[in-house]
């Protein structure tokens, strides 16, 4: 995925690579459930059909050397920063060939060189890490930034608050972008959460804090860009708060008993990024079709790469523990 | 030869890796004007600065957390944890965190990070300062865990964890901080891994760590004189352990005991005891002795204290009974 030239302003063509990339992750995360269902992939599966937009948004921001840390829901963050569909489907296989090298699965992405300090399976897990990070950043001087992503549930937990006192009394990079999709795992924000504007998490700790349209991938794009200059440029952390919507269950198979039938699909109806952008760009459907096929292919050739990668040795479970 | 205290010993090795390495840097609560509530880095704020000496709020997940994610980026944090007790609120990042991410990323990095901690009873803080908790994190595959009795070996070891590429959790005992020997001038990196014979003996071997090395050479003074040989082994790196150095000994002595001041049931001592058992069976002619704390937290009263936690005493007690004698 070529990288659009960093600006301030999006053109056309900008939101159309947008909108593709867009729809590769959420073909990727469908056909992951489909093969997940249709039993060829082991593990624990969670997919953030619906929340696009904040993976290509914010990673299009980011300049070449910052880093993320993702969460247990990080497929549309890893493509978006970089990873082949290859190795990421590779990964999910358990094949030598991906991103972790079958050592870590869709719960631990990791690619250090493109950036990706991994994914992170405990919630609020990869927070502090971003802020040593942006620490290191700062020791040498190096003008980049490390970004967190977790989700609404993450800020009830004490390494969100700790992570977030530190980094801004230690005026690090960083970024930390709260993915607010109303669901922490099941249980809905205002059974977890006691404020309704998830932005005021960041007032206790004198934060700058920014809000935006999690479906909006132009917005996002934007408040990221305005959140990561504001870090580069020694002015301070930002909490990106970021209204969005999981548009499917927590993990794959989840029948979301928690949940309406009539309010996911009403969600559905209004809450699609990818249906936002298309008629923002006002996308006739042959246009559409043929990005789709385009993506597609890409996400085919990702699963063929992947049933023809190579199965790990069980013995080699025994390396990589120690440098 | 200059003459160093066990604190000073870790604040040299400290200072001379800061001196050498700009990537080497210290973080803690109260870590700087206050040098650390045992003193250990005193004055190093005045040399290195507070970048480099950092100052933390009380917050031992981010604190942890924010050491591992520097190593991530390459530099060299050692972490201050104030007490043992306190690692229980930093374990969530040491043991899914620290200890993971070269594994889980297929060998994609490194985690160089040092966590120096302190514990050890004999001064009546209660249950919650005092805690020995070295053998749980022995239990988790990616960390090494070393625990240092001398001041010429915690100077050493600690270099060595420093420039160790694993995260490697560092024990330090709080009764040996004014524990004093000459060390040479020039600093000896101490490889992990590696145990210590402290006396050599014919019939037992103890094999001991952190306080209770002291008090097994005591017991070994104290046994000599009623005939008994006693040989004293500390591994002083936990994980890896020298598995060869403590079989050897014991198929040399026919006879072992384990001691250490955590409580003995699943202590490090177990898991010791089972390497013996295993290697050395047929060269036993006793079965393996435990010493440590009785299964209790930790007392107030200092009498009830002191009842809990092992002493010379005991392990000469457990030496004897290895040789079938009686204590008196």
């Amino acid at each position: 995925m070529a990288k659009v030239e960093q600006k301030g302003t999006l053109s056309k063509s900008d939101l159309r690579d947008f909108f593709r990339e867009m729809l590769l992750i959420r073909r990727f995360e469908e056909k992951v459930e489909e093969r997940f269902r249709a039993g060829e992939l082991p593990g624990f599966l969670h997919v953030a059909i619906g929340q696009e937009a904040v993976a290509v948004g914010v990673c299009r921001a980011l300049e070449e050397n910052d880093i993320i840390a993702s969460t247990h829901r990080a497929h549309g963050h890893t493509l978006a920063k970089g990873t082949m569909p290859n190795e990421l489907m590779a990964e999910l296989y358990g094949k030598l060939e991906g991103c972790s090298h079958g050592y870590g699965g869709s719960m631990h992405l990791y690619d250090i060189e493109r950036g990706n300090m991994g994914a992170n399976a405990v919630v609020g897990g990869g927070l502090p890490a971003i802020v040593g990070a942006a620490l290191a950043f700062k020791f040498r001087s190096e003008p980049r930034v490390g970004v967190a992503f977790f989700g609404d549930g993450a800020t009830n937990i004490g390494t969100f608050h700790e992570s977030l006192n530190l980094a801004q009394l230690w005026n690090v990079p960083a970024v930390f972008v709260c993915e607010n999709n109303h669901w922490a795992e099941s249980t809905p924000g205002w059974q977890h959460m006691p404020i309704e504007d998830i932005s005021q998490r960041a007032v206790a700790f004198g934060m700058k804090s920014i809000k935006v349209d999690g479906q909006d991938v132009e917005a996002v794009y934007k408040a990221s860009r305005r959140a990561l200059e504001h870090a580069r440029s020694d002015k301070g952390p930002v909490f990106l708060a970021v209204d969005t919507y999981r548009l499917v269950g927590h993990y794959i198979g989840d029948p979301q008993v928690y949940r309406s039938k009539e309010e996911l699909e009403e969600t559905r109806a209004t809450q699609d990024p990818i249906e936002h952008l298309r008629t923002k760009l006002e996308l006739s459907d042959d246009e559409v079709d043929e990005i789709d096929r385009e993506v597609q292919e890409i996400v085919d050739a990702s699963v063929e790469f992947a049933k023809n990668g190579t199965d790990p040795k069980p013995e080699d479970a025994l390396k990589n523990i120690y440098a | 030869m200059p003459e160093l205290s066990y604190r000073e010993a870790v604040r040299d090795a400290l200072s001379r890796a800061m001196r050498e390495d700009e990537d080497v840097f210290i973080m803690g609560e109260d870590i700087a004007e206050m040098g650390g509530s045992m003193g250990v880095t005193q004055g190093m704020v005045d040399e290195f600065g507070p970048e480099r000496v950092r100052n933390t709020p009380i917050s031992e997940m981010a604190l942890a957390g924010t050491a591992i994610g520097a190593a991530m980026q390459g530099m060299r944090p050692v972490a201050e944890i104030m007490y043992e007790d306190f690692l229980t609120l930093a374990t969530e990042q040491i043991v899914n965190q620290a200890a993971k991410h070269r594994y889980m990323s297929g060998g994609q990095l490194t985690v160089p990070v040092t966590f120096r901690t302190q514990g050890g009873a004999g001064w009546s803080p209660g249950a919650q300062h005092a805690q020995q908790l070295e053998s749980w994190f022995v239990h988790i595959p990616g960390l090494k865990v070393v625990f240092a009795s001398t001041p010429t070996d915690v100077r050493g070891l600690l270099w060595s964890s420093i420039y160790d590429d694993n995260p490697v959790i560092f024990f330090e005992h709080r009764t040996l901080y004014g524990l004093k020997e000459d060390v040479p001038d020039e600093l000896e990196p101490i490889p992990l891994g590696k145990a210590r014979t402290h006396r050599q003996g014919e019939d037992v071997t103890v094999i001991a760590t952190g306080r209770l090395v002291h008090e097994a050479l005591a017991a070994a003074e104290e046994a000599e004189q009623e005939g008994v040989s006693v040989e004293v082994v500390d591994p002083r790196t936990l994980q890896p352990l020298d598995e060869d150095a403590l079989i050897s000994s014991v198929k040399k002595t026919n006879r072992c005991v384990v001691a250490h001041e955590a409580v003995t049931r699943g202590g490090f001592g177990a898991e010791v005891a089972a390497v013996i058992q295993y290697s050395a069976f047929d060269w036993l002619d006793a079965p393996i002795e435990r010493v440590g704390a009785k299964f209790s937290p930790l007392p107030f009263a200092p009498v009830m204290e002191e009842f809990v936690v092992p002493h010379q005493a005991d392990v000469l007690d457990a030496i004897y009974r290895t040789v079938g004698r009686n204590a008196n």
